[in-house]
């Protein structure tokens, strides 16, 4: 499994870009598995609000993380125009709910810069970089281990 | 290519097994009229794990192998009678083998004492002084004479062969350190090149031994590789024809399979020895029983278990669709489907089957857990077990090692009588332990009895009462009573016992056996003894489930729990309070949980007039009626873990997928109920003390 950032051949690395409440964000492609339409979730009870509930990913139980409400903008209202980012990370596979992938990008260290110093908005903890591109594009790179709750946040 | 790791882990895994059949045949060995067959089985087993042992530089493995192989061929040569005490010597050999193999598997220090404390008796078994045995090669002159002036020995190959890291070559160089020899090969098998396959053998070897050389010594040659060639030996006679005119098949000359079943001539205190012993069918009989399993990654039965699990869906699928399109009432259309659908059944069940594994794997050990329980505790007692053929999941078989452990050792330590009191009683001063296994409807039974004393419910009541488990006075059953024994805390014996007393009592075995999906009861009669019955689901990858409507869920109930349905009238229902709610059914109050506020599915309590009450009972004898929207079919679901990618989630044992593809939570009524029990009040019955 590529554990952090997988480089492609001209060296740089490669991202897969994707929209929810009109901001661009990425994840590194080498966490991610597949992407898959959006089917209905079953409710799992006392989760957190973020948790649109398990799917079934041929035979294999996956929790769906729904971007939006993690990252502060509300929750959203799955339609079929949905996308599911399947990922897997530290031997998990986490399904992320998000408006629509728009592209693969790649991006150089370059283009990376750190967060800004914002005030304390919600999104600012799961944002560990931005990727800036000549004609002005930002994306904003996602880190998978802050998404999903911890033990802590799973009532037993 | 495999690497060094992978030899030693294999070679662990064959000691396992040899230490297994070395275990068993011991215990044949005690039964009046035993086969000479089975000292030679454990000659050999004995035998083998030192050869491994040796090639990994396992000293104190090899030494110890060694001198027990010593005694075992005493026994098996009629030097040394297998009484009950070189028995008992014998068993704590095979103890002491397993835990120097196991601190070897672990890298760990051998226990020397223990070993060193064996050999000795060992040695004033067999009054031998220990100098005279070391590691002289095999020499010849010991061997017993053949009338024959030399050998032909026809050598083919088998693919095993190769794959087993085996080399044609080194076997003929050993054949030719044997004296004088004559190597032919024969290529008439290769076929051309465009019939030719890599991985089959169509080189034979013929070898002409002169000189005086024993058949027993050739066959040591060809130990390692018996199973996977072809051999034949036969006297040199004037008529001996090359190799080349060979009949291009050939038997293997009955005097080697004789001399393999009369044991292993590969030791050197070995004496002549007739080559006698059961015949040559029942050799290969031994051989094709031997050959018939395979070793197969238990992840890879996971995966294709996983699989007809998908296919099982899939199918459910189709048919949903075909519904829709309105094909089903074509005739070929259902036939077909119903085909795929029995097939897809059968497949299921055939998996299951794969990793069922006989009961026996746990049974055995069982043996010496008793044997060290009833030296432990100076009271004589044998295990007689019943059904070890009886099969459960692979999974299941790990898992019932502690409980069982626990109860044997408490069968002993608890249940059985000294020797005093049971001669006074006028029982046979040996106490006997009966562990014993049955499929009965749908489920395992594994029952653990003693002929000891039984229960003595008057001390086990005091007891309780004194460790405050139960108010003083409290009107209780018999069953009730022996119920306590499985409450955290409690512990029958007055000082805590080096065997079963450890702190942890039979709580921890209703525990391990709740977490398995079974029940476990006890049934005593005073003066004659005690018997606990666990009964366990046949696979831990099915459940027999209720699917159940819940708002717009829908979830799945183990059946085992669901006492029965209920859609009461009015008149039975009760408010207690704000909040608390009753049914009345058949005389019993049982507490009303609404699943749907439970699981947080909706605020509002849903009206009674609405819905089903399902009563379930959990395995601590609670009991309450769950209030759910509606029942929707019953069903075998394959548990699918929600731990895996997710997490624990309060009230759910795990997940499963429905037919259309849809995943349903399955459960847990006992947590279910556990966690409602401080605010629905009225649990009923005593174990309420242990709350």
């Amino acid at each position: 499994m590529l554990q952090s950032m997988s480089y492609n051949a001209a060296g740089k690395h490669d991202f897969i870009a994707f929209k929810l409440a009109e901001q661009d964000f990425c994840i590194d492609i080498g966490l991610v598995r597949e992407i898959r339409g959006w089917t209905p979730a079953t409710v799992v009870p006392h989760a957190p609000d973020y948790i649109k509930g398990v799917i079934n990913l041929r035979g294999a139980v996956v929790a769906v993380v729904d971007l939006s409400a993690r990252l502060g903008f509300g929750p959203s209202t799955p339609t079929q125009r949905h996308v599911v980012i399947i990922t897997l990370h530290q031997g998990r596979v986490v399904g992320l709910l998000a408006d629509l992938v728009s592209d693969i990008v790649s991006a150089d260290e370059m283009q990376m810069q750190p967060v800004p110093d914002l005030a304390a908005d919600p999104a600012r903890e799961f944002i560990t970089g931005m990727i800036t591109f000549e004609d002005g594009r930002i994306l904003r790179k996602i880190d998978l281990a802050q998404l999903m709750p911890t033990p802590q946040e799973v009532p037993v | 290519m495999a690497v060094p790791d992978d030899f030693r882990e294999m070679f662990f895994v064959e000691c396992g097994e040899l230490l297994e059949s070395l275990a068993n045949g011991l215990r044949e060995m005690e039964e009046p009229g035993y086969d000479k067959e089975t000292v030679h089985a454990v000659f050999r087993a004995a035998h083998s794990i030192k050869g491994g042992a040796a090639a990994f530089a396992l000293t104190a493995l090899v030494t110890f192998a060694h001198r027990f192989e010593t005694a075992l061929d005493q026994i098996r040569s009629d030097r040394l009678l297998p009484d009950a005490r070189v028995m008992a010597v014998m068993h704590r050999c095979s103890d002491c083998l397993a835990d120097l193999v196991g601190a070897a598997r672990q890298e760990d220090e051998p226990n020397t004492a223990q070993m060193t404390a064996l050999l000795d008796e060992l040695d004033r078994l067999s009054g031998e002084d220990k100098t005279g045995f070391g590691f002289v090669p095999l020499a010849l002159d010991l061997s017993p004479p053949v009338p024959a002036s030399g050998l032909v020995i026809r050598f083919a190959p088998q693919p095993d062969l190769y794959l087993s890291g085996n080399d044609p070559l080194a076997l003929i160089h050993a054949l030719r350190r044997l004296g004088p020899a004559e190597v032919a090969l024969d290529a008439s098998a290769v076929p051309l090149l465009e019939d030719w396959t890599a991985d089959e053998c169509h080189l034979r070897w013929t070898v002409t031994l002169t000189g005086n050389i024993a058949p027993e010594v050739i066959a040591t040659v060809f130990e390692f590789v018996e199973d996977c060639c072809e051999i034949g030996i036969s006297p040199l006679s004037a008529d001996s024809l090359p190799a080349a005119e060979e009949p291009a098949s050939f038997t293997p000359v009955p005097i080697l399979l004789a001399v393999e079943s009369a044991g292993d001539p590969a030791d050197e205190t070995a004496i002549a020895e007739p080559a006698s012993g059961p015949g040559p069918q029942a050799a290969r009989a031994v051989a094709a029983e031997a050959g018939a399993t395979i070793r197969v990654n238990l992840d890879r039965v996971d995966r294709l278990m996983n699989m007809i699990g998908e296919l099982v869906i899939k199918e459910a699928m189709l048919s949903q669709v075909i519904d829709t399109v309105g094909l089903s009432d074509n005739l070929d259309v259902a036939a077909g489907l119903d085909g795929i659908r029995q097939l897809a059944d059968e497949i299921q069940d055939s998996v299951m089957a794969i990793r069922a594994q006989p009961l026996k794997l746990v049974f055995q050990r069982m043996h010496r857990i008793l044997r060290e329980a009833s030296e432990a505790t100076a009271k004589p007692a044998r295990l007689i077990t019943l059904g070890e053929q009886t099969e459960v999941d692979k999974t299941m078989i790990e898992r019932l090692v502690d409980p069982l452990t626990h109860m044997i050792r408490n069968s002993v330590d608890h249940g059985l009588e000294d020797e005093v009191t049971r001669q006074r009683r006028g029982k046979p001063a040996q106490g006997t332990v009966t562990l014993s296994a049955a499929h009965r409807s749908g489920r395992v039974q594994i029952e653990v009895s003693d002929d000891g004393g039984g229960i003595d419910r008057g001390r086990v009541r005091e007891i309780a009462e004194s460790r405050g488990l139960i108010a003083p006075g409290t009107v209780l059953t018999p069953t009730e009573i022996d119920q306590l024994l499985f409450l955290p805390g409690f512990s029958s014996k007055q000082e805590v016992s080096a065997i079963s007393g450890r702190g942890v009592g039979l709580d921890v075995v209703r525990r391990e056996i709740m977490a398995l999906g079974g029940r476990i009861m006890i049934h005593s009669v005073e003066g004659q003894g005690s018997t606990f019955s666990i009964a366990l689901p046949l696979t831990l990858a099915v459940l027999e489930g209720m699917l159940i409507q819940l708002c717009d869920q829908t979830m799945v109930l183990p059946i085992t729990s669901v006492q029965e349905t209920l859609r009461p009238a009015p008149s039975a229902l009760h408010g207690i309070g704000q909040a608390g709610r009753v049914v009345a059914n058949r005389g019993d109050l049982i507490p009303i949980i609404d699943l749907g506020c439970i699981f947080g599915l909706r605020d509002q309590r849903a009206s009674l007039d609405d819905g089903v009450l399902i009563v379930v009972e959990t395995d601590s004898q609670r009991r309450a009626a769950l209030h759910v929207d509606g029942i929707v079919d019953q069903r075998q679901v394959v548990i699918k873990s929600l731990e895996e990618n997710y997490g624990r989630v309060a009230g759910v044992s795990a997940a499963t997928i429905l037919g259309d593809g849809k995943i349903a939570l399955i459960i847990d009524p006992e947590e279910i109920v556990l966690s409602c029990a401080g605010d629905a009040g009225l649990v009923p019955r005593v174990l309420s003390a242990n709350g």
